[in-house]
């Protein structure tokens, strides 16, 4: 009976801590953008090199 | 095309006779552009999916829209822009188009999300001009549209994520409840001490009546307003029994009782909630696909001021007697008088007609057409609500509110569903305190027992779990259902009615070889025709891809192109005498010292158009043809398809009546069409399709929009609906068998909590797993 009152309460607080989870990462997007989320790690670069102004072409009126 | 090679820029075959990797000029600089930048390794990573447009630059990406008024500065001097993107193939354009932005000094955030197609931009205000920073995106060949995102889909998506909330709590209910639910089931046979099931109870209460109330709130608030309308639909059985459920177990908890049900009322909400987001999610894609599609689309007006500079304009902030400017090959954005120029007018969209229309000042052109051939001034004669667009959206509102408002089958069988459960759990308590022998606590536990039981979960799913497989379905084969009932509205139909321009044709000409005109005519007449955007003249260039360009062509709008002596253009401008007029659109090519050579056009029709009619007939549907177009023209389209009942000529009230009448027959009718000559016959059919070329009033009005060039989605999509109503059917049946089992018990006041779990629970997965079965081959 004993270990009743501790058990109940230690499954309360694990299952509280996952749904607190699951809502702090609802709140914060996570499930924006599913499909975007799986590919982008195959394609993510090593850092870009340091963006410097004249490798940025100007648009041009006809492509 | 016979041609292997592919352009390396936008993968999409290159014209034979032209040399080198490339399929156009805008391909080879965007391809430069990405190697300049060092981002070529985009084209070893992307899988093109055919479905999407090529990447090809658009030849005048500079005349995009006027960002300005999308863009929003913040207090640090961050210009943020919201855009949608178009183009999109895989995962490695998301990468492409955000290595490409933030390789721009002044862009500090550039996200898109891949799912929605959309891109978050920001970048310091001062440093860029918008166009400056999305100006390489652009040439790459996607095209962006920017988006004011607290209007578009907000509501959708803050409901979605409220079900998800909501979804979340109960299933954390649930699964605690349900441990200790499992404990007391396993205590009656174990006889554990009235206590510790009283300590479970209490326990149980504390978890489930917070989550209930958080959970039951979408429930409650839409039987609350059917209830206020005086109808009742599926949420009030739903809303009554859990709120029962609940109080009742409460009492029996205070009470020191054996039974309590908060078990099953968590549940029974988790699985709600279950079917109520799925559905949801279903709809809010394909909605947000569509409004993606109409916003693509929209235009600005350039507006010529009195000292001669020019405004980019929404077609609703123009005046009329302004003077607006159009380019060749662009769309008009109002109705107006052509002040000055000569062109030729493509008026499809607007009358159906296939053949454009030359016009010279003084002639009145419409908004939804397009230019072709020159620039053209124009004087705007009407804005707003007078113009010939707002006439048939008009139109298109009496129709609709005609269509007789399609009750749901869910909400059909809910309305005597409702009464019939409420009247069995009176009876049961009456039953009890009058016939029985026990007191009225006892007799109300029973009714309440019978309330719980048939609460309608397996009922309440039965619809939404066949409507999410089936949308997801129709979704993957670029069919999008925009409404929740136009499944079932599909599954009656017994008539349908197609337009044929853009409809059951592709809306393009396309050049007949009836051996009148030889190979050596055609190189002749192409190198005239490349200078040209007149449909018929891109019509014979595709054909004939190799020629090159002759020196010195001059275009006469509305007439024909003249170089040196050379002529291409109508009967009159070669000088042919008119004979007897010959049906369908053509060109003559005229050379000094030879015969006039004609090529004729045909709009070609959809590649399986003709197969897609027949399935049709075969299922025993009856099939007409609604046209604009000229009698000759639309009597070919018939004939070739075997339709019998044609009429041309149709103007937009022609096509309403011919609905009405076809209603008043007691026909359910299907239409299909995309024009804005259509719109009011969509609007007024039974249930109405739209091809995702036509024109947004009309994707707005009809029910279902499908991509791509077949014709095959509107079979796909009858056929889908037919085997959705089947399960459907079955799922309800099983449901009500269900009750049928177990209502009885429930009256005699046999049912346990671990029943009534039990049954719920295999219910509502035998009705589920009965919905999979759509998902799987292709049966039916």
């Amino acid at each position: 009976m004993t270990n009743l009152l501790m058990l109940i309460p230690v499954a309360l607080v694990l299952g509280l801590i996952g749904l607190a989870a699951f809502l702090w990462a609802l709140k914060s997007g996570q499930f924006e953008d599913l499909d975007g989320a799986a590919h982008r790690i195959l394609f993510e670069d090593d850092d870009p090199p340091p963006p410097s102004p004249s490798n940025t072409p100007a648009p041009k009126g006809q492509g | 095309m016979t041609a292997a090679r592919t352009c390396r820029h936008c993968d999409s075959p290159i014209p034979a006779g032209t040399a080198g990797e490339f399929c156009c000029a805008g391909c080879e600089g965007a391809f430069h552009l990405v190697e300049g930048l060092g981002l070529e390794a985009y084209y070893r990573r992307r899988c093109v999916d055919p479905a999407v447009r090529p990447l090809k630059p658009e030849e005048e990406s500079g005349s995009v829209h006027d960002f300005s008024a999308h863009l929003s500065v913040d207090a640090e001097g961050i210009a943020t822009l919201h855009l949608m993107v178009e183009g999109i193939h895989c995962a490695a354009c998301v990468w492409l188009i955000e290595a490409l932005l933030s390789r721009h000094p002044a862009v500090t955030w550039a996200r898109v999300n891949m799912t929605t197609r959309r891109l978050t931009l920001r970048w310091r205000a001062a440093e860029a001009e918008a166009q400056e920073v999305l100006g390489p995106v652009f040439l790459i060949g996607y095209r962006l549209v920017p988006y004011d995102p607290a209007k578009l889909g907000r509501d959708t998506e803050r409901h979605e994520k409220d079900l998800l909330k909501a979804m979340a709590v109960a299933g954390f209910a649930a699964g605690n409840v349900m441990l200790l639910s499992v404990s007391v089931w396993a205590g009656h046979f174990t006889h554990m001490g009235p206590a510790t099931r009283d300590l479970m109870h209490w326990i149980s209460a504390l978890i489930v009546l917070p989550a209930v109330l958080y959970c039951i709130r979408p429930f409650a608030r839409s039987a609350w307003a059917a209830l206020r309308n005086g109808r009742t639909n599926m949420d009030v059985p739903i809303t009554l029994g859990v709120v029962l459920a609940s109080a009742m177990s409460l009492a029996e908890t205070i009470r020191g009782g054996e039974w309590a049900y908060f078990d099953s009322a968590i549940t029974l909400l988790f699985f709600l909630l279950i079917g109520r987001y799925l559905d949801s999610r279903a709809r809010g894609r394909a909605r947000s696909a569509a409004e993606h599609l109409v916003a693509l689309d929209a235009v600005a007006v350039t507006v010529v001021e009195a000292d001669g500079t020019q405004r980019l304009l929404p077609p609703n902030r123009v005046a009329a007697g302004q003077t607006v400017l159009v380019a060749a090959g662009e769309r008009i954005g109002v109705d107006g008088a052509v002040a000055e120029g000569r062109s030729d007018v493509d008026t499809q969209l607007i009358t159906g007609e296939s053949v454009p229309a030359a016009v010279a000042p003084g002639a009145l052109v419409f908004a939804g057409t397009v230019n072709l051939s020159a620039p053209l001034r124009l004087t705007v004669t009407a804005v707003g609500e007078r113009t010939l667009l707002a006439d048939i959206v008009r139109m298109m509102e009496v129709a609709e509110q005609g269509r007789a408002r399609y009750v749901a089958l869910a909400d059909r069988v809910a309305r005597w569903y409702a009464p019939v459960v409420h009247t069995a759990a009176l009876a049961t308590f009456l039953g009890w305190v009058f016939l029985g022998t026990i007191g009225w606590q006892p007799a109300l536990l029973n009714a309440v027992a019978v309330l719980i039981i048939t609460c309608p979960c397996a009922l309440a799913l039965a619809v939404p779990v066949v409507q999410v497989i089936a949308s997801g379905r129709l979704l993957r084969l670029g069919i999008l259902l925009k409404s929740a009932t136009a499944l079932e509205r599909f599954a009656e139909v017994d008539t349908v009615v197609f337009d044929k321009t853009g409809t059951l044709t592709l809306g393009r000409p396309e050049l007949i070889r009836d051996g009148g005109w030889s190979d050596d005519d055609l190189v002749a007449a192409a190198a005239l025709a490349a200078a040209s955007r007149h449909p018929l003249a891109r019509a014979l260039v595709a054909a004939a891809p190799a020629a090159a360009i002759a020196a010195d062509v001059r275009e006469e709008p509305g007439r024909g192109m003249a170089a040196g002596a050379v002529r291409l253009g109508s009967r009159a401008w070669i000088g042919v005498a008119d004979e007897a007029a010959s049906a369908g659109p053509e060109l003559w090519l005229g050379r000094p010292g030879r015969a006039p050579v004609r090529f004729a056009f045909a709009d070609e029709l959809r590649p399986d158009a003709a197969k897609v009619v027949a399935n049709l007939r075969h299922r025993g549907l009856q099939i007409e043809l609604l046209s604009g177009d000229r009698e000759p023209t639309v009597r070919m389209v018939a004939d070739r398809l075997g339709i019998a009942a044609w009429r041309a000529g149709c103007s937009p009230a022609d096509k309403v009546a011919r609905l009405e009448e076809l209603k008043a027959g007691g026909r359910r009718v299907l239409m299909v069409g995309d024009g804005l000559n259509d719109a009011p016959a969509l609007a007024a059919a039974e249930v109405s399709m739209s091809p995702s070329s036509a024109v947004d009033v009309s994707r707005t009005a009809a029910d279902v929009v499908f991509q791509g060039g077949r014709l095959e989605p509107v079979a796909e999509t009858l056929r889908v609906a037919v085997v959705s109503r089947r399960l459907v059917r079955q799922n309800f049946a099983l449901a009500l068998g269900y009750n049928l089992f177990t209502v009885p018990l429930a009256v005699a006041g046999l049912v346990t909590p671990l029943i009534a779990a039990i049954a719920m629970s295999t219910s509502s997965l035998v009705v589920i797993a009965n919905a999979l079965r759509l998902s799987g081959g292709r049966n039916g």
